[in-house]
């Protein structure tokens, strides 16, 4: 009797405390703190207005009607574009810091075990889980391995790489002189001349873009095929383990 | 030796006229009106400092360019002032009285003379491309710049390489930055560099008896610290972002910028758009044309002087930063959904292999 009515009510409530008598009890580790969080996703953000306005600076939108001095369309993108890049670069800056002062995890994304043997067989083992060779994967509590070698090689290396060769862009429009000029105009004359590192920023992109398809189908996929969660430990911090 | 207001009173040239042209020197360098005195006791008093100007593979185009300054005339001004001793395409003498020129001066004024180059040697072939007098050009460039003071790199010839050097450049030409390495060098690039950019270099280093400032590259920061983009008067237009689409559209006509046919103002670090050419009558993106980029270094293999963006051939014809990403993007997806569908089947197959067991 009591049994059906809390079944009764719990469909109206959502309070079953029955069902969670008989679910099975979960691991969790706290993986990801707070500042990491935050940042990831801050940069998230910074790197979707980046690629989207620096597409239309790249390529404009059709021209605007009216009288030039009604109309401010590529100020504010090239604007969004460069503060998105000083948030993209102070937010690097600032995540290299808590690399060195934050939990061993966040020292992950700027190192990479390359000589040691362990770390390679767990790859190997990555590799053929994403082949459907192997039937369960292990559980990696921080960054798998495949997963950390993406991450040096390809988002920060990248990511640097972005930095270094937008401000130098972005300082021969503040003039000879300025800040971003001393700091990384060398940039320009070592690709030849500035068309050259506009046609290296604009590859640069789109190998960021293909970085971020991968990212994001692996952590989804991961969450439902693998053995650990992966989207919501970016969220919470914990990463639970299904079994 | 006289001096150049010598030289210029000799020619005709009033007090009046002279001190305009010191105020406009002052002017057109980007000092203040207290560098009219100092320029003008400095043209009182200063012997003239031969200056050699050797052709190497050119067009003639600097020359071309170089005589038809109009702020200093070159006819009444610079080529009095400078002392030009040897120019093979504008000097009367010929042959072994040219030569004989060159040897005089290098050996009356060793260490003191400036050494203008218009043009690149050739590399290959021992130099065989450019013979001037009977030997290699390369021969010449190397003896001649033993004993300057500097030497100026006229035009992205000398400066860059330009069209001889572009891909795959058979004769080898080499800018004369890569051959001769241990003088002071001010490259003056443009092809052709305007006319008033190449007086003004020359009349800062007479006048103030040193070289302009330089950036990274060589280049005098007074001329070349800004792109055409930055003052481009079409500028407003960019930041509306009103373009011209295509060539004689309703943009063009209303001269719009030329960013997406192409113009290479915001990458060309070039004077164009301020000082202009033929006494400030036009430029080419004032007559509708985007920049070629003619400046900056190798821009002949920069793809099409029409496309914003620059063609990549490794990866085929037409293929551009934007179109290699994109494809690039398009086939990591198609690899994603592909592996997203595998292991939706290889999900579906192992619930049911496993349902089947719980059921046995």
């Amino acid at each position: 009797m009591s049994t059906e009515l809390s079944v009764a009510a719990a469909d109206a409530t959502g309070v079953d405390e029955t069902a969670v008598d008989h679910g099975q009890s979960v691991k969790s580790v706290y993986v990801y703190e707070a500042p990491v969080r935050i940042w990831h996703w801050i940069n998230m953000l910074a790197i979707l207005v980046l690629c989207v306005t620096g597409y239309f600076i790249g390529s404009p939108l059709p021209t605007q009607p009216g009288e030039a001095s009604a109309n401010f369309l590529m100020g504010y993108i090239r604007f969004a574009h460069f503060a998105a890049g000083y948030i993209f670069a102070i937010g690097m800056i600032a995540r290299i810091y808590w690399a060195v002062v934050g939990n061993h995890h966040a020292r992950e994304l700027f190192s990479v075990p390359i000589f040691t043997a362990a770390y390679w067989r767990e790859v190997w083992s990555m590799v053929k889980w994403y082949s459907f060779l192997s039937a369960r994967p292990n559980r990696y509590v921080g960054h798998n391995p495949l997963a950390r070698f993406a991450m040096f090689f390809v988002f920060v290396l990248t990511s640097l790489f972005m930095i270094v060769t937008g401000f130098a862009l972005y300082g021969e429009g503040l003039g000879m002189g300025s800040w971003a000029d001393k700091l990384f105009g060398w940039v320009i004359p070592l690709f030849g001349q500035s068309q050259d590192v506009h046609t290296f920023h604009h590859l640069g992109m789109w190998f960021l873009v293909c970085f971020i398809i991968f990212h994001v189908y692996a952590a989804v996929r991961e969450d439902i095929m693998g053995r650990q969660s992966i989207v919501s430990t970016m969220v919470s911090g914990y990463r639970t383990f299904k079994d | 030796m006289e001096t150049f207001y010598e030289v210029m009173r000799r020619q005709g040239i009033t007090r009046r006229s002279f001190m305009k042209f010191c105020s406009l020197t002052a002017t057109s360098l980007g000092l203040g009106p207290a560098f009219v005195p100092q320029i003008a006791s400095a043209m009182e008093n200063k012997p003239r400092t031969p200056v050699l100007w050797l052709h190497g593979l050119e067009c003639t185009c600097c020359s071309e360019s170089f005589i038809r300054s109009a702020h200093p005339l070159a006819k009444d001004v610079v080529l009095s002032m400078i002392s030009l001793d040897y120019d093979d395409t504008l000097m009367a003498a010929a042959g072994h009285q040219a030569e004989a020129i060159l040897e005089e001066i290098m050996t009356k004024y060793k260490g003191n003379y400036i050494l203008a180059v218009e043009g690149n040697p050739p590399l290959n072939q021992d130099g065989m491309s450019c013979i001037i007098g009977g030997r290699p050009f390369i021969d010449q460039l190397r003896h001649v710049a033993k004993d300057a003071k500097a030497i100026i790199s006229w035009g992205s010839c000398a400066s860059w390489g330009c069209v001889q050097a572009a891909k795959p450049n058979p004769t080898r030409a080499t800018p004369v930055h890569k051959v001769i390495t241990d003088k002071p060098i001010i490259k003056v690039p443009g092809c052709p560099p305007i006319a008033e950019v190449m007086t003004g270099v020359i009349t800062y280093m007479l006048t103030f008896d040193r070289i302009p400032e330089l950036d990274r590259q060589g280049r005098p920061k007074m001329f070349y610290s800004q792109r055409i983009h930055d003052k481009c008067y079409r500028r407003p237009h960019f930041d509306a972002g009103q373009f011209v689409e295509s060539w004689d559209d309703e943009g063009a006509r209303k001269g719009y910028c030329l960013y997406k046919v192409g113009c290479k103002g915001p990458t060309s670090y070039n004077a164009c758009s301020t000082v202009q050419w033929n006494e400030g009558t036009s430029f080419p993106i004032k007559a509708g044309h985007g920049c070629i980029g003619c400046s900056e270094d190798g821009f002949w293999d920069k793809g099409s002087f029409y496309d914003r963006l620059t063609d990549i051939h490794q990866f085929g014809i037409e293929a551009n930063a934007d179109r290699v990403g994109a494809t690039a993007a398009g086939a990591v997806g198609a690899a994603v959904v592909a592996h997203a569908a595998a292991s939706a089947l290889k999900r579906a197959a192992d619930s049911r292999k496993a349902s089947e067991t719980t059921d046995a």
